[in-house]
């Protein structure tokens, strides 16, 4: 059986969690089907950053064309040490880097790719892949083929494996270009949030009482790493801008986590927000529309839960 | 452009009569008007536009228009601004008119709102030129038959809660007397459901012949069509009109005005032609041999639905309805029957609501709740779908909540009929 | 410049998915589907495209059921041409069967480019673009924002990632596109525009044949748990917070350092 091989990804601060979670799950794996790990990464310091990896294996290409990521020529490289390696499982987090470069390599090498990948499980030595498909809607239970798979695998599906490795480094060069030339990477612009890009929204509905309030909401964003976006009362209060607004009259928002704050849940707010992944409702009314939205619900007073929800984010 | 000048005859008879003097002083045919009007022969070129050119800007307009009471429009404003060039087209003027039809009965010399939106919308629709919620209102009604974006498998769900057997045409089989137009914010709205449970039960009591449709009904679509979606409206229509006739009724019976507007005086055009009342006339009728065994010691005033009121001209059998409930008191606001204010929601308002805050002091729906409130109501009672949920959120963002209650004359109905112990009248 | 766009309809999530609990397959013949809606994405930058620098747009979709609407559809938008391709197809046809189907066809064609949504909601085996590109051995950058004409028959993109970053590409055609959004919201073709045009232009009709095997055999759909009504939190502020916390721990939504 080939080894399993992980398609890494960095970002300024370092490798990123999903692919530490790949990491971690490969090893698991390899270890009951009795093959190797194989980490690939690419760009300048790849062999730095990947050499305490808990993998068996490091390929590095870390050389001209790989100054900044370029989807065409890291699909060249990986075409090329999937040819020579022969992995069973091909594992990238399902990002940008994944859509590209697990459905090109697909589509090149012929073989069966599984997106959307959230889970793996083995059984008689046989693998499974879990899918969330249908905006996770349903669970697609994929059984891998004999001769392997790729999967792009969503971020957040495992722990993060340890960097206790001591990997053999490789490192590769060749010719990978391609007609495709990136020009520049740009930082994103500091302006007004996108509610519908923010993973995690605090929203704020009548309960939030007055304008001197929404300091508590800010903070609790804050220390969550998510953004205050409201419900319609609050926009014509003049209290946030229009560009906050969640429902029928502002945005569709399709968040990680919705927290919604003293919102009644009207049926044009619902609209807005229902396909969200977790909805946690706070409304002192415990029969208040929102609940039936919602995954969990409290009735405490949302003044007090703030404060004291930001305090607990913010020390761990 | 020539300057007008002075000219005086030293005699001058017209019709025999001598007018020396200086009374005989007069001008040459003056120019009144220097502007160039190829703006506005863009927009009466339109068909159905024609009549904003008959505007002389007399301004009895501005003074009945809700939209000009909170905000800087009016029918004659448009004509004034059309004329110095802003295109109609271009201004967000064109999505602030309800379609109220409150200029049309003030207006001289007959420029017709009621015409002149949709065509000239119709046309900024096909411009791409409409707001974007509007055409997602348009879109779900397209793809689910309603505006809201529900699915169309669950249009009937609602009966399930009416506690009453609600037939469906499809199942029956057999004719029935009353074909029930549900529409769709009284299939799918939370509040309009408890409407529909409330009339289904009224229905039952009095041994109404009755079925509907179920979920071969699709939206009535005259908001649609006066929002500017014609070709919508008139897909909806032969749907509605090809379900409808495989069916054998003696009439129709609407929930919503908007619906009884297009029964009444689009569907016939497409071939679409049956007898159509809207439910409070259906019943107003029936009224003697309702028995009721509650009553409700409230004042109660209610709001005339533009498209059963000025459009339609029907005031009395919604207040037969309320005056029959006994211990009720009825007071009229200063804006009722011809002279009714307006929820804001017609004429695609109903989905416009972000792209109105814009241009509006407040809602009309908040203006109405405040005018209610004034006039001592305990109750503002309500005969059309779109107006309970925009009036109980206007309840609650004016402050007035625990003040006053909104509530459709079905539901009231049923509530002193014993037929609506779950409503909470406080 | 001949730009084709791939499109295809999807299970409808506003009606019921319909499954068959027991044997987990999705009963394809009871589901209303809709267009998806990143392929709307990737439409409305083709015409933006076309009214920017007069490329010629095709809109392309394989015949798994009734995709007619979709077509008159692009075509009321501003579409040049539609084709369907036609064949032994049901609604069950995977995105893998599809996109052979469909790259067979654009390598017959003289397209410069090929754009279509960068993923699907019903994707189990991957997204079409890079499939396609995959296929045809052609280039593909994904999540895309943007595409316009550079000089030298080049194409400009803009590529997002995570945290806001955003790449400027530059491409030779050929080469295939994964649209995340246009620059714009899809534009709105009325109904009226649509009927006309379902009456006066014809679809063109390539028939193709049979399709590769699927590339999963036995995939297998359950429900994730319900969730119903919320689960309520009882306790004062300090023990509802406590649980909120474990709560985002538990779906690895706590911030991370």
């Amino acid at each position: 059986m080939g080894p399993i091989l992980i398609v890494t990804e960095s970002t300024a601060s370092g490798i990123t969690d999903s692919t530490k979670e790949c990491v971690g799950k490969a090893k698991e794996l390899a270890k009951v089907l009795g093959t190797s790990t194989v980490a690939l990464g690419f760009g300048p310091g790849a062999v730095d950053r990947l050499r305490r990896l808990d993998v068996n294996k490091v390929i590095a290409a870390e050389d001209g064309e790989f100054a900044v990521y370029n989807p065409a020529v890291c699909e060249n490289a990986l075409v090329q040490v999937v040819a020579e390696t022969a992995p069973f499982l091909t594992m990238i987090p399902n990002t940008t880097m994944g859509l590209d470069l697990g459905a090109g390599l697909a589509g090149r090498n012929n073989i069966p790719l599984i997106a959307y990948c959230s889970d793996l499980q083995e059984q008689d030595g046989k693998i499974t892949a879990v899918s969330q498909v249908f905006a996770g809607k349903l669970l697609a239970r994929v059984p891998v083929p004999g001769d392997g798979a790729i999967v792009t695998v969503l971020p957040g599906s495992w722990p993060t494996g340890e960097e206790t490795g001591d990997p053999v480094v490789e490192t590769i060069s060749g010719d990978y270009s391609s007609r495709m030339r990136v020009i520049r990477v740009i930082e994103p612009e500091k302006g007004d949030v996108d509610i519908t890009k923010a993973d995690i929204l605090v929203s704020v509905g009548r309960g939030i009482e007055s304008p001197d309030n929404l300091p508590l909401a800010d903070e609790l964003a804050e220390a969550m790493g998510g953004v205050v976006s409201c419900s319609r009362p609050v926009v014509d209060a003049g209290w946030l801008p229009k560009a906050r607004q969640v429902g029928k009259s502002g945005q569709t928002v399709k968040p990680k986590l919705y927290l919604a704050c003293g919102i009644s849940g009207a049926p044009e707010h619902l609209q807005g927000m229902r396909d969200a992944d977790l909805i946690i409702a706070v409304n002192t009314d415990e029969e208040a529309s929102i609940m039936e939205a919602a995954h969990f619900g409290t009735t405490v007073d949302m003044l007090d839960l703030m404060p004291a929800l930001a305090e607990r984010l913010r020390g761990g | 452009m020539q300057k007008a000048k002075a000219i005086e005859l030293e005699i001058a008879v017209v019709d025999g009569v001598e007018l020396n003097g200086t009374w005989n002083r007069m001008f040459e045919p003056r120019v009144i008007s220097e502007y160039d009007l190829s703006v506005l022969e863009e927009i009466t070129n339109i068909p159905g536009a024609e009549s904003l050119g008959y505007c002389y800007q007399c301004g009895k307009c501005t003074a009945v228009c809700p939209v000009d009471s909170v905000g800087d429009y009016s029918p004659r404003k448009i004509f004034r601004r059309t004329q110095l060039g802003i295109s109609l087209l271009d201004s967000p003027d064109l999505w602030l008119c309800t379609t109220c039809r409150n200029c049309l009965r003030v207006c001289p010399k007959e420029v017709n709102m009621i015409d002149i939106m949709p065509a000239v919308r119709e046309q900024a629709v096909l411009e791409g030129k409409a707001p974007a919620e509007l055409l997602t209102a348009f879109e779900n009604t397209a793809r689910y038959g309603n505006p809201i974006g529900e699915s169309a498998r669950k249009r009937a769900d609602w009966t399930k809660t009416a506690g009453v057997p609600v037939p469906v045409m499809s199942q029956k089989k057999a004719p029935v007397d009353v074909l029930w137009f549900v529409e769709c914010y009284p299939a799918y709205h939370p509040r309009g459901k408890e409407a529909s449970a409330a009339l289904a039960r009224i229905f039952a009591a009095l041994g109404v012949d009755f079925g509907i449709l179920g979920t071969e009904e699709k939206c009535a679509g005259d908001s649609q069509r006066m929002a500017g979606e014609r070709g919508l409206f008139e897909m909806l229509a032969e749907h509605n009109i090809k379900m409808l006739s495989k069916y054998r009724f003696n009439e129709i019976v609407v929930t919503d005005p908007h619906a009884y507007n297009a029964f009444l005086h689009e569907y016939p055009k497409l071939g679409g032609e049956w007898p159509v009342r809207h439910y409070t006339q259906f019943l107003a009728e029936k009224l003697a041999g309702v028995n009721f065994v509650k009553g409700i010691k409230k004042r109660i005033t209610f709001h005339d639905p533009c498209y059963l009121g000025r459009h339609n001209g029907e005031y009395e059998a919604p207040r037969s309805l309320l005056r029959a409930l006994p211990d009720v008191e009825l007071v009229e606001m200063g804006h009722c029957k011809q002279t009714s204010y307006c929820c804001g929601g017609g004429g695609g308002g109903m989905w416009l609501d972000g792209f109105t805050r814009d241009y509006a002091s407040e809602r009309l729906s908040e203006r109405r709740v405040k005018e209610a409130v004034e006039y001592g109501a305990e109750i503002l009672a309500v005969s059309c779908p779109y107006e309970v949920p925009r009036f109980e959120d206007a309840v609650k963002s004016t402050g007035h909540d625990g003040q006053i209650q909104v509530m459709d004359i079905a539901e009231l109905m049923a509530y002193c009929m014993g037929l609506n112990e779950g409503l909470a009248i406080s | 410049m001949r730009v084709a766009v791939l499109l295809k309809a999807v299970p409808d999530l506003v009606e019921e998915l319909v499954l068959d609990e027991e044997s987990g397959s999705l009963q394809y013949d009871e589901m209303s589907y809709v267009p998806s809606e990143w392929d709307d994405q990737a439409l409305e930058e083709a015409l933006i495209l076309k009214e920017e620098s007069g490329a010629q747009v095709t809109a392309i979709a394989v015949s798994t059921g009734d995709v007619d609407t979709m077509l008159f559809t692009a075509l009321a938008k501003g579409a040049d041409h539609v084709v369907k391709i036609t064949g032994d197809f049901d609604a069950s046809m995977s995105n893998w069967q599809q996109a052979r189907v469909l790259s067979d066809y654009v390598r017959e064609q003289d397209f410069d480019m090929v754009l279509s949504g960068v993923q699907a909601i019903d994707d189990v085996d991957g997204q079409i673009p890079g499939l396609v590109a995959g296929f045809l051995n052609w280039p593909h950058a994904s999540v895309v924002t943007e595409v316009r004409m550079g000089g030298d028959s080049k194409v400009l993109l803009r590529q997002e990632y995570s945290g806001g970053l955003v790449a400027e590409i530059e491409v030779e055609s050929p080469v295939v596109i994964g649209v995340q959004a246009a620059r714009k919201p899809p534009r709105y073709a009325s109904v009226a525009k649509v009927r006309q045009v379902a009456k006066s232009v014809a679809i063109e009709e390539v028939s193709a044949g049979a399709p590769a095997g699927p590339a999963f055999a036995d995939i297998q759909f359950v429900r994730p748990v319900a969730a119903g009504r919320a689960e309520m939190i009882e306790g004062d502020v300090d023990a509802v917070a406590d649980r909120i916390v474990q709560i985002l721990a538990d779906h690895n939504l706590l911030r991370r350092a």
